[in-house]
């Protein structure tokens, strides 16, 4: 006899629901994803492990001298003893509250930024242009306002990197956005070409031509006993490689612009530099933020290469902090805190901009 | 009203100020006399020091002894040669370094870049975890660690990890056995040669024969067999004319043998791992970029899953990650100049580094460096350009 009453839903049967489901789906579904799964847990077993006993398990945390590491594992006394020399380089540690007055005004001034309801965003942003650099100058240079000097040959450490970085990123910016509309100014074929020109130039050779060519070419080129400072002349340098490189950017922008939108532009009676800069950079830039993202990561990156020009940034002063006589063969501890300190800002830039392209993915396409 | 004398009353053309094209003439007068005065200004500095210093222009310098040695190179040096010597032993090093790297970086990074789309979860997470750690951290630091705290730790050539007595590796680099060919040697490689030869054109026959008439003729298992079973009977026909020179520990190092200094491990370890990095996300995006219907379509036209992926996937994704790849091949062969950290005898390291120093001649060297990069840039963009094109989806 038949009945109409429905049967409850039978529960789906084991092997494809529940945690054993899921190893099965993701783990084992054919012999060779099995087989790939074992020998990567097996390539963890061999990797993790061993790394979690070093770094932390035998690691020496606390100490004074390199007799206090037993070398079983890390030694992370070595980067403790060190911690002031690889922040702020030889900054006088009298004066070391400077560097961190500049970071945190610095960062008092960017934060609003970030915040959605902020609406004084364009007048905070243009202050900030407007004085930011000139204060940080002076506070971190001193010489005025009854600070003492500090020579920036010592300047050092994070501090370093992040002046390069910060500088490097502000500079070039503008002059990459420069470059990119010069480069689109078809009927100003002279102009384009000069453009051109210096873009490529820039993107062809290395940045460690470039900072030898700061530092050893460019006194050949300035007026008899004009001489600049030597970290002047490699921001120089890395302002003029990266801008290359942002032009490239932002002229990919530019064309993603539809036509209509300039047209539109001239339909309005707006000019040239109007309509640049109230129309199509503002499409333009929003296009390719992932893209100049990119550019400041890649530029975070380069800066660690001024320790051939002899300037001691972080990896500079790690290296010189690993030739001490009385610290030998703690490279490794070295090398692998630089590493998570680069890592951490990289990461977080990569994922930032990761963030904003899903936010900024407004309609417009498909 | 009246239209007729509102358009009258109108300028046929705006004022002179006002004329775009007036201005651009202008604008682009004033940059390019900014530009030359700027150039004159600079080059009549260069010239007054260059004086002041007694430092003579051109390129004679080329032609004297440099008197240093280098510890890698590919063609004859020793410390009698000249400055135009080691310009060439860098770039063959510069050359062979890039070259190296570009190959362990292409296969690296396609597997890394496969094993980040696989199914399997654990290998997928791994390819991740690899390309986000090595992508944030600035080749500079790799390179650095690899040589100081890898290479440079390894033990002493009287401990040396050795493979059976033919291959040691040690603080000093890496030594394998050196091939030396007999006589009849030549033969082999004739066989190779005509092998590849042969094969070349078995493979295009089958295609053309397959794309007239549809049948099949398994030309992959044929051209492996001509081009590996030639040589290989011609050489066992000619009785193995083939030695090794085995490396021996002599004193305190190894000779004989072929070695490679730790200086190159370092660094095309380091620009491998690296590059690798961002080429597994170039070929991951142009797997992506394919979109599942072609696979559907694949399928439904009954395609196996690797015929899927060779006939109807990659061909396509290739297109999209080829001109991202040249960009990587690029940076690779700029990168290869990080070697003047680690002393690697380089362009860079030799020429601009300690050609520069001993000579003084920094114009001349720096522009003949640079010019050297921009070659490269050069050539290997307009080749990736021509593969790009035959790539490229050809349509009606």
């Amino acid at each position: 006899m038949a009945s109409a009453a429905r049967h409850p839903d039978l529960p789906p049967p084991a092997s494809t629901a529940g945690a054993l489901g899921w190893l099965r789906q993701n783990l084992f579904d054919s012999p060779l994803n099995g087989a790939m799964t074992l020998l990567a847990i097996y390539f963890l077993y061999l990797v993790v492990p061993p790394f979690v006993d070093w770094a932390f398990v035998k690691a020496d945390w606390r100490g004074e001298r390199s007799e206090d590491c037993s070398r079983a594992g890390a030694c992370w006394v070595f980067i403790s003893v060190r911690l002031n020399q690889f922040l702020y380089g030889f900054y006088p540690v009298a004066e070391q509250w400077r560097v961190n007055l500049a970071a945190a005004l610095g960062v008092a001034f960017v934060v609003p930024l970030f915040i959605k309801r902020f609406s004084l965003k364009q007048w905070l942003g243009a202050a900030m242009l407007a004085f930011y650099p000139v204060i940080a100058y002076y506070l971190l240079a001193g010489g005025s306002f009854g600070l003492a000097p500090v020579e920036t040959s010592k300047w050092g450490g994070l501090f370093l990197t992040l002046v390069i970085a910060v500088v490097g990123m502000v500079a070039a910016l503008p002059l990459g956005i420069l470059l990119a509309l010069g480069r689109r100014a078809t009927n100003m074929p002279v102009l384009k070409a000069l453009c051109v020109a210096f873009i490529e130039l820039w993107r062809g050779v290395p940045l460690i031509t470039v900072l030898f060519m700061s530092s050893v070419m460019l006194p050949f080129f300035l007026p008899e006993g004009m001489n600049f400072d030597k970290l002047l002349r490699a921001l120089i340098g890395v302002a003029l490689f990266e801008s290359a490189y942002m032009a490239e950017v932002v002229r990919g922008g530019l064309q993603g612009i539809p036509k209509g939108q300039y047209e539109a532009a001239d339909a309005l009676g707006l000019g040239y530099w109007k309509s640049t800069v109230l129309v199509v950079l503002p499409q333009a830039l929003k296009l390719v933020i992932p893209g100049i993202v990119n550019t400041f990561i890649a530029l975070f990156k380069d800066t660690s290469l001024v320790l051939i020009i002899g300037l001691f940034d972080l990896l500079g002063s790690i290296q010189a902090a690993n030739s001490d006589t009385n610290w030998l063969g703690f490279s490794i501890e070295g090398y692998v805190f630089a590493g998570c300190i680069y890592w951490v800002f990289c990461f977080g830039m990569s994922r930032y901009s990761q963030w904003l392209e899903r936010k900024l993915h407004t309609g417009h396409r498909h | 009203m009246d239209r007729e004398s509102d358009s009258a009353s109108l300028p046929a053309r705006p004022a002179p100020w006002n004329d775009p094209r007036i201005r651009a003439i202008v604008f682009q007068v004033l940059v390019t006399a900014g530009v030359i005065a700027v150039g004159i200004y600079l080059v009549r500095n260069l010239l007054h020091n260059l004086e002041v210093r007694g430092i003579s222009t051109g390129f004679g310098f080329l032609e004297n002894r440099a008197g240093f040695a280098i510890n890698q190179s590919l063609v004859a040096y020793d410390e009698s040669s000249s400055y135009g010597r080691t310009f060439v032993v860098g770039l063959l090093n510069t050359v062979l370094v890039s070259a190296l790297g570009i190959v362990l970086a292409t296969a690296l990074g396609f597997v890394v870049g496969i094993a980040r789309l696989s199914r399997n979860w654990l290998v997928s997470l791994l390819a991740a975890a690899y390309i986000e750690t090595f992508r944030n951290i600035p080749l500079l630091l790799q390179i650095l660690f690899w040589y100081f705290a890898v290479f440079l730790n390894l033990p002493p050539p009287s401990e040396a990890l050795a493979i059976g007595d033919s291959v040691f590796l040690t603080l000093r680099g890496l030594y394998l056995p050196r091939p030396v060919p007999e006589a009849g040697f030549a033969w082999t490689a004739l066989a190779l040669a005509g092998g590849i030869a042969a094969a070349t054109f078995l493979a295009r026959w089958a295609r053309k024969r397959q794309e007239r008439t549809g049948q099949r003729f398994p030309a992959f298992l044929a051209c492996a067999g001509i081009v590996v079973a030639l040589p290989l009977a011609v050489f066992s026909a000619t009785g193995s004319p083939l030695a090794w020179v085995l490396p021996e520990l002599e004193g305190f190092n190894f000779t004989g043998g072929l070695s490679v200094i730790p200086e190159l491990g370092a660094l095309l370890v380091a620009l491998s791992i690296y590059t690798a990095a961002f080429i597994a996300e170039t070929v991951r995006a142009g797997i992506l970029s394919v979109s599942h219907g072609q696979t559907e379509a694949a399928s439904a036209l009954g395609l196996k899953r690797s015929w899927t992926l060779r006939l109807v996937i990659i061909p396509q994704a290739m297109r999209v990650t080829i001109p991202p790849l040249t960009s990587q091949y690029l940076n690779l062969t700029k990168n290869s100049s990080l070697a003047t950290a680690i002393g690697y005898p380089d362009l860079v390291s030799l020429f601009a580094g300690t050609t520069l120093n001993q000579t003084g001649q920094a114009v001349e060297v720096m522009a003949m460096t640079m010019a050297v990069y921009l070659t490269l840039s050069l050539l290997i963009s307009l080749f990736m350009n021509w593969y790009n094109a035959r790539m490229a989806l050809v349509e009606r």
